[in-house]
C-alpha cells in the first residue's frame, strides 16, 4: 500500500460500463482513467449519450462498472459486495438528483432523517441532525411539509440537505439544476460551491449547461464514454 | 434496529394508505367469507342431524316395493299392506315397541268459507306414540271410535290455523270430500321438517272411516315402528325384513316387495346432503378467497414501480438489501395480519347472524379459520415481498430510473 497523503480519493483505471450485447452493444465509459483528490469541485460535460451520468453513477456505487478498477480513498470497490458498497454510499457518500428522488407523501424532516436512520442514528438525534440540515438550506419552517407542496427548488434544497445529512465525503449531483429555472439554479449552485469553499466537500457533478458547471473548479468534458478534456474552470483560475 | 424496521414499516402503510387499506379488503373478504360459509355450513349439518334425531331416531318406516326412496311407495304395481300385515309384524316382534298402519290421501279440507288442501292419514292410536305426537287441545281417538270408523279427526296446527285462525275448534265439523268429520283434537307444532315440508299440515281419522269413506279401498301404504329402548334399529331392521318376507310369502331368492327404512340411514343421508351443501358454500367461498388474493396481488403489482423507486432511494442512501427487504416483509405481515385478525371478526359475525337468522347453531371451525388465515396470509407476503425483493437485488441506479 502507497502512504496514504498520496492516494487520491477518487481513483478510475481503466474503466469501461457497456449496456446490452452483439451489435446493439453500447459502451457508455471507455477506458477511463480519472483521479479525485479530496476538496474538489468537479463538473462533468458532454453531450447526450457521452457517459457522464454513468460515470457518476459508478463513482457513487450506484452502478458497476464491466472492467477495469475503481479504488474509493484507496480501497478497491470492485472487491466490495452489494451490502459494502450500501455501507460505503451510507457512510461516505450523498446523492442529489435531478428529478429530487425524494419520498412522496413523506415530510421533508422525514427524507432528511432517512439515511440516519440507516446509519442507527437514535430518534431525538436524527431529528436534530436532520432538522440543522433543513435549516442550512433555509428550510426549517416547511419541515413538515410533503414534497408536494414543496417549489421545485424547495424540493431541490430538500435532497441537498438529505445528501449532507450524513455527513458525507463526497456529494455526488446529476444534473441538480435540471429541472429548475435560472434564478433557482443559481441559488443551489451558490449552496454547493459554498459546502465546497467553506467545508471542503468534495463535490462531483453532471451537468450540461455551462453556466452551472462554471461554479465548478475542475471541468471534465467527456465525448463518447471518454474524457477528452480535463482542465481548471476560469472560476478556479 | 428489529424495532426501527416495524416503524418504517408502519410509516410506508401510513403513506401508502389507500393501497394498504385495498390490501387489508382484499384479506378481508377472502379470509371473512370462506369462515362465514364455512360456519354456516356447518351449522346447517349439525342442525339436520339434529332434527332427524328429533324426529325419531330408533323409528323404522316399511314401505311396499323396492327402491322406495326413489319411487315412492305409491305405485300401483306394487302390492300394498293391510291393517292385518301391520298386527301380524307388531304380534310377532317382541323387539318393537310400537308399530302403526297409516293410509294416506291428499284431500281438500273444508269449514265454512275456508278451504285448505292437506293430506289425510288413516291411522290408529299407535301413530301418536310411533312418530311422538304430543295432544294439544282436546284427545286422541277412543277405542269405540276406532273399531266403529266413526267420522272423527285430529288435526295439525297448519290445518287449525289455515280453517279457523285463532279459534281452538274441539267440537267444530270439517268437510273431507263427502265426510263430514268432527274434530276431537289438535296436535302441538313439529314446525318444518329438515327438508322444508311442514310437519303440520295433516289430518289424522282412524284408518277405518279413512278406507270406507275417504280411499275407498283397504290400502295400508306404509307401516311405521319404533323399537324398544336397548334395540339397534339395524338389527330390527333385520328381523322386520325377515318377518315381513314371511308375512308376504316371499320364497326363498326372491327379492323383497318391501322397504324397511331406518331413520338413521335418512339422517346419514340427509347429512351427506348438507355435506354435499357445505362442500359448495366451500368452494364459493374458495373462490372469494381467490379473488381476494388476485385483489392483493392486483394492488401490489401496480404499485411494483412506485415501490422499486422507493427501493432505489433507500439503496442509494445507504440501505442494505436485507433492510429493504425486512421492511417489506414485516410491511406485508402487517397488513395480513391485521386483514386476516379483521377477516376473521368479520367472518365470524356474518357466521353467528346467518346461524341466528336461519335458527341453526353457531359451528365456527378453527381448522377453516387458520386455512383462511394462511392463505390470504400468504398472498399478501408474497405479492408484497416478491416484487421488493427483485427491486432490492438491482442495481441501486437501475431501480431508481424504473418506469
Amino acid at each position: 500500500m502507497s502512504d496514504a497523503q498520496a492516494r487520491p480519493l477518487i481513483r478510475l483505471r481503466d474503466i469501461s460500463r457497456t449496456y446490452g450485447a452483439g451489435e446493439a452493444q453500447v459502451r457508455a465509459l471507455d477506458h477511463v482513467d480519472l483521479d479525485i483528490e479530496e476538496g474538489e469541485f468537479v463538473a462533468i460535460m458532454g453531450p447526450s449519450g457521452s457517459g457522464k451520468s454513468t460515470a457518476m453513477n459508478v463513482i457513487g456505487c450506484l452502478d458497476v462498472p464491466t472492467s477495469g478498477e475503481y479504488f474509493f480513498s484507496g480501497v478497491e470497490v470492485d472487491d466490495l459486495n452489494n451490502d459494502q458498497r450500501a455501507l460505503l454510499r451510507r457512510h461516505y457518500l450523498g446523492f442529489v438528483f435531478q428529478g429530487y428522488n425524494l419520498l412522496h407523501r413523506t415530510s421533508a424532516l422525514h427524507n432528511v432523517e432517512l439515511p440516519l436512520i440507516y446509519k442507527g442514528l437514535d430518534r431525538v438525534e436524527r431529528r436534530d441532525m436532520a432538522m440543522q440540515a433543513l435549516k442550512r438550506m433555509g428550510l426549517e419552517h416547511r419541515a413538515h411539509h410533503d414534497p408536494s407542496e414543496l417549489s421545485g427548488g424547495q424540493q431541490q434544497r430538500v435532497a441537498i440537505a438529505r445528501a449532507l445529512a450524513g455527513s458525507p465525503k463526497v456529494v455526488l449531483a446529476d444534473e441538480p439544476t435540471g429541472n429548475l429555472d435560472t434564478k433557482l439554479s443559481a441559488e443551489i449552485m451558490e449552496i454547493l460551491q459554498d459546502l465546497n469553499e467553506s467545508e471542503g466537500l468534495t463535490i462531483v457533478m453532471v451537468t450540461h449547461e455551462a453556466d452551472m458547471a462554471a461554479y465548478a473548479k475542475r471541468l471534465l468534458w467527456m465525448v463518447d464514454g471518454r474524457i477528452e478534456r480535463d482542465s481548471l474552470t476560469r472560476e478556479a483560475a | 434496529m428489529l424495532w426501527e424496521t416495524i416503524r418504517l414499516a408502519i410509516e410506508a402503510i401510513q403513506r401508502n394508505f389507500l393501497r394498504s387499506a385495498l390490501t387489508i379488503l382484499g384479506i378481508v373478504i377472502g379470509v371473512g367469507s370462506v369462515i362465514a360459509m364455512v360456519t354456516i355450513g356447518q351449522g346447517s349439518t349439525q342442525q339436520v342431524t339434529a332434527d332427524v334425531q328429533k324426529l325419531g331416531s330408533n323409528m323404522l318406516m316399511i314401505m311396499p316395493g323396492q327402491d322406495a326412496m326413489e319411487g315412492g311407495p305409491s305405485g300401483t304395481v306394487d302390492k300394498m299392506f293391510t291393517i292385518r300385515t301391520n298386527n301380524l309384524l307388531e304380534a310377532q316382534l317382541p323387539i318393537l315397541d310400537a308399530s302403526a298402519p297409516l293410509g294416506v290421501s291428499r284431500a281438500r279440507a273444508v269449514f265454512g268459507n275456508e278451504n285448505h288442501r292437506t293430506d289425510i292419514v288413516g291411522t290408529d292410536n299407535r301413530y301418536f306414540r310411533v312418530a311422538q305426537w304430543e295432544i294439544d287441545y282436546g284427545r286422541i281417538f277412543d277405542i269405540g271410535e276406532l273399531n266403529a270408523g266413526k267420522p272423527v279427526c285430529v288435526i295439525g296446527e297448519t290445518v287449525r290455523e289455515e280453517l279457523f285462525g285463532n279459534v281452538i275448534p274441539i267440537g267444530e265439523t270439517i268437510r273431507i270430500k263427502a265426510l263430514s268429520c268432527e274434530i276431537i283434537g289438535t296436535l302441538k307444532s313439529k314446525g318444518a321438517s329438515t327438508f322444508g315440508s311442514d310437519q303440520d299440515d295433516f289430518v289424522i281419522m282412524p284408518i277405518r272411516t279413512f278406507h270406507r269413506r275417504v280411499a275407498g279401498n283397504t290400502d295400508v301404504s306404509l307401516l311405521i315402528a319404533s323399537v324398544r329402548d336397548g334395540v339397534s334399529t339395524e338389527r330390527a331392521q333385520e328381523e322386520i325384513t325377515l318377518v315381513m318376507r314371511d308375512i308376504r310369502r316371499i320364497s326363498r331368492g326372491e327379492e323383497d316387495d318391501f322397504t324397511v327404512l331406518d331413520m338413521k340411514q335418512i339422517a346419514t343421508m340427509l347429512s351427506g346432503i348438507t355435506g354435499i351443501l357445505t362442500g359448495l358454500l366451500s368452494a364459493v367461498a374458495a373462490v372469494s378467497l381467490l379473488v381476494g388474493g388476485i385483489g392483493i396481488m392486483n394492488i401490489m403489482l401496480v404499485s411494483v414501480t412506485e415501490r422499486t423507486r422507493e427501493i432505489g432511494i433507500r439503496l442509494a442512501i445507504g440501505a442494505q438489501t436485507r433492510q429493504v427487504l425486512m421492511q417489506f416483509l414485516v410491511e406485508a405481515i402487517i397488513l395480513s395480519l391485521f386483514g386476516g385478525l379483521i377477516g376473521v371478526v368479520f367472518g365470524l359475525g356474518i357466521g353467528w347472524l346467518g346461524a341466528y337468522v336461519l335458527s341453526i347453531p353457531f359451528q365456527p371451525d378453527v381448522v377453516t379459520v387458520l386455512i383462511a388465515c394462511a392463505f390470504s396470509g400468504a398472498v399478501g407476503v408474497i405479492f408484497g415481498f416478491f416484487p421488493a425483493r427483485r427491486a432490492a437485488r438491482m442495481n441501486p441506479i437501475d431501480a431508481l430510473r424504473h418506469e
